[in-house]
C-alpha cells in the first residue's frame, strides 16, 4: 500500500514534529489516516540506510547511537550503546531479543507502539541484529498485539525487507516475565523466572549466545537514529535525557492512555496530554509499580525527566492519586500484588515481600503496625534477588513511607483521612485502562 | 592480595544458614534464616572464613569473586 491521499506526508518526512504542548510524534503517528502497515510506515519515515553489511555503517551508526544518548525505555534506563558494545565484544553468533513483554499490568506503552507502529520496532530489531552480528531477532510481544506484530513480520518477508530473520514469540502473562533474563528463560526454556547470573547475558544469554535484550520502543527509536541520526535525536529532550518517551497516564485524568512525550516538559503538561485533571493530583506514583510516589501538586511545575524528579522514569507510568484516596491502601495493594508475582526462587522476595504486604495492609486498616520491622525489612531485601524484584517493591514502599507522612501518623492512630479506601490501579494483566 | 568479594545464588539458597554459623563477621541472617552478606572486598582471615562458607554450604549456592572483576553482583 502506498499513499496516495492528499493529505498524507511525503517519504522522508519530519521524525519529530512537535504539536505543541507536551505532545511529540515521533514514534507514535498522530495523522489518523497513518494506519500500521508497511507502505505508511515506509511513506511517513523513508527506507532504513542499505548499506548494512559494512562495518564502517555499524562503527559509524554505533557512534551516532552513543552521540545521541538514547538510553533503554524498558525501565532501568541503561545506556543504549554500552548495552550494543557489551554484545560486539563478544565472539560468536549473537542473538536479538526485542522485549515487548510488557508485563505491568497498567502500563500499556509497548502494545500501543506495537498495534500502531510495529514497523518501526522491527525495523530497531533489525538493525539491532546487524550491529550486534545475529542472524535472528526475536520479538517478544504482550498477546494483545501478536496480531498485529505477526502481520507485520509477513509483510516485510513478502516485501523481503530484512535479511534477519524475524521471529515472534507472546510473551509470558506475569510481572517478573519482563526482566532481562527472564525473557530469555522464557525464550529459551519456556519459564519466564529471572535466572540466577553469574555470566552477563552479554555473554552467554539465550542458547548460550551472546544476547542483546532491549526494549522495543529503545529499538524503535534506534531505527529513527539510523534514519536521521544523533543531532536529529537530540532536538527533543534534555540534554542528559534526549528524544521522547511513551507513557501512559492514568488515575484523576478525563482521557487515561498512551502518549508520546517529550523528555523535559513540566509534569502538568505531560499531565495535561489526558486531558484536565478529575482532581487535584495528592500525590502521583512516576515510573510504574517499581516507582516511586511523589507528592502531588508541588511536582507540577518540575520537568518530566529523572533529572528533574530526582528519580528514575522506569517504564513510564504517570499515576495521578485522585483527592480523597487513600495511597496507604494504594501501596499496600500494590505490594501484595507484587508479592503475589514473586517469581518465588529467592527467599528474601518470597518470605519479604509478603511481610512487608502485611505490614502494610494492618497500617492502611489502622491495625497495629509493626513500623520497625517494615522500615529494617525494606533495606534487608534491597539487593538480595536473583533480580531486582524485591529492590523494586523496597524504593516502592519507601517513597510511600515518605509522601504519606502525615496520612500513616493517622493511619497508625487508627484513622484514614482518604473517603475511599478502595485501590485504583489494576493489577490485573491486560487491563484496559 | 587483592581480596575476594562472597557471592550467593539466591535462587539456589535455601536458607539452611550454615554459611552464618561459620563465617559470622561476614554472613547474618535475616528474620527468615535467609544470609545477608558482606557487600565489600573480602581479604586476610576473613577471606579463609570466606572459604569456609561457601564449601560448607549443602546447596552449593556461594561462590567467591576475585575482587576486581566487574559483573553482575548477586
Amino acid at each position: 500500500m502506498t499513499p496516495t491521499t492528499a493529505h498524507r506526508l511525503p517519504p522522508r518526512s519530519r521524525g519529530g514534529r512537535d504539536n505543541g504542548g507536551g505532545a511529540v510524534a515521533r514514534l507514535l503517528p498522530d495523522d489518523p489516516g497513518t494506519g500500521p502497515g508497511l507502505g505508511d510506515h515506509l511513506a511517513r519515515h523513508g527506507d532504513l540506510p542499505s548499506d548494512l553489511e559494512s562495518n564502517r555503517w555499524r562503527e559509524s551508526l554505533t557512534g551516532e547511537i552513543e552521540r545521541s544518548g538514547l538510553f533503554g525505555r524498558g525501565g532501568a534506563a541503561f545506556p543504549t550503546v554500552r548495552k550494543l558494545r557489551a554484545v560486539i565484544s563478544q565472539p560468536g553468533l549473537a542473538v536479538v531479543i526485542a522485549n515487548g513483554t510488557e508485563g505491568e499490568p497498567a502500563s500499556q506503552k509497548d502494545r500501543a507502539l506495537l498495534a500502531r507502529a510495529p514497523h518501526l520496532a522491527l525495523d530497531g530489531a533489525a538493525l539491532a541484529a546487524k550491529l550486534v552480528d545475529a542472524n535472528e531477532a526475536i520479538v517478544v510481544v504482550h498477546r494483545d498485539v501478536r496480531g498485529a506484530v505477526d502481520r507485520a513480520v509477513d509483510e516485510r518477508r513478502r516485501a523481503r525487507l530484512d535479511k534477519t530473520r524475524l521471529r515472534v514469540v507472546t510473551a509470558a502473562d506475569r510481572f517478573v516475565a519482563g526482566e532481562a533474563s527472564a525473557v530469555v528463560n522464557w525464550v529459551a526454556q519456556r519459564r519466564p523466572l529471572p535466572l540466577a547470573k553469574r555470566t552477563r547475558l552479554a555473554e552467554c544469554g539465550f542458547g548460550g549466545r551472546p544476547t542483546l535484550v532491549q526494549n522495543v520502543e529503545t529499538l524503535a527509536n534506534l531505527a529513527l537514529i539510523a534514519r536521521h541520526g544523533a543531532t536529529w535525536f537530540r532536538t527533543q529532550g534534555t540534554s542528559e535525557e534526549p528524544g521522547t518517551m511513551l507513557i501512559t497516564v492514568l488515575g484523576a485524568v478525563e482521557r487515561p492512555g498512551v502518549f508520546e512525550i517529550e523528555i523535559g516538559k513540566p509534569v502538568a503538561d505531560i499531565l495535561a496530554e489526558a486531558g484536565e485533571l478529575t482532581s487535584p493530583p495528592q500525590a502521583l506514583l512516576v515510573g510504574g509499580y517499581f516507582g516511586q510516589w511523589l507528592p502531588g501538586e508541588p511536582s507540577l511545575p518540575l520537568p518530566f525527566s529523572a533529572r528533574g524528579l530526582g528519580i528514575g522514569l522506569g517504564a513510564g507510568l504517570v499515576f495521578a492519586l485522585p483527592t480523597g484516596s487513600c495511597g496507604v491502601a494504594e501501596t499496600a495493594h500494590l505490594t501484595r500484588f507484587l508479592a503475589s508475582e514473586s517469581a518465588g526462587q529467592c527467599g528474601p522476595c518470597v518470605f519479604g515481600l509478603p511481610a512487608i504486604a502485611e505490614q502494610l495492609e494492618n497500617l492502611a486498616s489502622g491495625h497495629v503496625t509493626r513500623m520497625e520491622d517494615l522500615k529494617r525489612w525494606l533495606v534487608e531485601i534491597e539487593g538480595r534477588g536473583a533480580c531486582s524484584h524485591p529492590d523494586g517493591v523496597a524504593r516502592l514502599v519507601k517513597s510511600a513511607l515518605k509522601v504519606f507522612a502525615r496520612e500513616l501518623v493517622e493511619h497508625q492512630r487508627g484513622w484514614c483521612t482518604g473517603a475511599d479506601q478502595q485501590p485504583i490501579l489494576p493489577t490485573v494483566h491486560g487491563a484496559t485502562l | 592480595m587483592s581480596g575476594v568479594r562472597l557471592r550467593v545464588d539466591r535462587v539456589a539458597c535455601d536458607g539452611r544458614g550454615f554459611c552464618a554459623e561459620v563465617a559470622p563477621e561476614l554472613i547474618r541472617l535475616d528474620d527468615w534464616g535467609f544470609p545477608i552478606i558482606e557487600q565489600g572486598v573480602i581479604s586476610g582471615h576473613r577471606e579463609a572464613d570466606a572459604h569456609d562458607a561457601v564449601e560448607l554450604c549443602p546447596k552449593l549456592a556461594l561462590w567467591l569473586e576475585e575482587a576486581d572483576r566487574t559483573g553482575p553482583s548477586q
